[in-house]
């Protein structure tokens, strides 16, 4: 297929997530401006970060007064998550040129990954990932929420909080929509995922919740091992 | 001054392993084992991503964001596309809270 063609198919796939990421990067850039950033500075780190969780996290331990020393130490722990997911996503792109690569995975979050993973039927599917499919859909992610942050910085004053809680359940309606679908197909699935949630919730009683997503998942993902057929 | 320090701290930190996979990968090949884990990462992960956090979309009121996520289950039962299914849960919230909570 023409590269232009998987472009576009790309940021057709990418849509669901900059609607998503739109109104939360809009609240992110509104609770930047009220820990002191500037508007600029607000977009700049979500043109260099790119990681939401991340950045609210960070904004709200610079609002309770902690240090950078700190807030990057607990960026590194709450990303290590993004290790494991960009193991799977590179699996896929093993095929494709180390320079795109290297910009693809800039682009991998929670919302990309299980998109590029779970997402489309076949469509999407690892043998016909492509770099121009991989870069429509990061692309269309990426300018959601760096717009939606400049628009939340800039109009800091005027956004009820009432919004942002209504659409922060529109990136869960993301997850669950591309989760039901394959755990209905190949019942392992949904038993990992049920799993994964189990231990989520107990582990998350010990440990901060970066290091509880890290370890359900990769603890409920080895359930894989004995479960999956080769074919599924 | 400091803003930026960390703005650019918390770049390379966010980088760093999102890279590592892309540079090392190629040099292996993995055991069929190891392939069946890598393909139960995506459920495994959201899974953990979706519950509890779920519940946490309004603090104080975990109901409301169960609520939220049981529209979308019913939804994606009925192979809605995810953009439905997302705009079902925005919908669901935004009516209890206003009813409701």
């Amino acid at each position: 297929m023409r590269t232009d063609t998987k472009f576009i198919q790309g940021i057709k796939a990418g849509l669901p997530i900059a609607l998503g990421y739109f109104p939360i990067a809009i609240a992110f850039g509104a609770l930047a401006v009220q820990a002191q950033l500037s508007w600029i500075e607000a977009t700049l780190m979500s043109v260099i970060v790119f990681a939401g969780a991340s950045q609210f996290v960070g904004v709200s331990m610079l609002l309770a007064g902690a240090g950078a020393a700190q807030i990057i130490t607990t960026t590194l722990f709450l990303n290590m998550r993004h290790l494991i997911m960009s193991l799977t996503v590179n699996d896929q792109m093993r095929h494709f040129p180390q320079s795109w690569k290297n910009l693809l995975s800039f682009g991998i979050t929670d919302e990309t990954f299980a998109l590029l993973t779970l997402g489309g039927t076949g469509e999407s599917q690892g043998k016909e990932w492509t770099p121009y499919y991989v870069a429509g859909l990061m692309g269309t992610a990426y300018l959601g929420w760096v717009s939606g942050t400049a628009v939340g910085g800039l109009g800091a004053s005027f956004i009820p909080p009432e919004i942002t809680t209504a659409m922060t359940v529109g990136l869960y309606g993301l997850f669950i929509g591309l989760l039901v679908p394959p755990a209905r197909k190949f019942l392992s699935y949904g038993v990992i995922a049920l799993v994964s949630m189990i231990l989520n919730t107990t582990l998350g009683l010990f440990l901060d919740s970066g290091w509880a997503i890290v370890l359900a998942t990769v603890l409920a993902a080895g359930l894989g091992i004995v479960l999956v057929k080769e074919e599924a | 001054m400091t803003v930026l320090i960390l703005i650019i701290g918390m770049a390379v930190v966010t980088y760093i392993p999102r890279l590592l996979p892309a540079l090392f990968l190629d040099r292996y090949k993995f055991p069929t084992w190891f392939q069946k884990w890598l393909k139960s990462i995506p459920y495994a992960a959201l899974g953990a991503l979706i519950f509890p956090g779920v519940l946490l979309v309004e603090k104080d009121q975990p109901l409301l964001g169960l609520a939220g996520g049981l529209a979308a289950f019913i939804l994606a039962l009925l192979n809605l596309h995810v953009t439905l299914v997302m705009a079902g849960a925005i919908t669901m919230v935004i009516i209890l809270q206003l009813y409701v909570f």
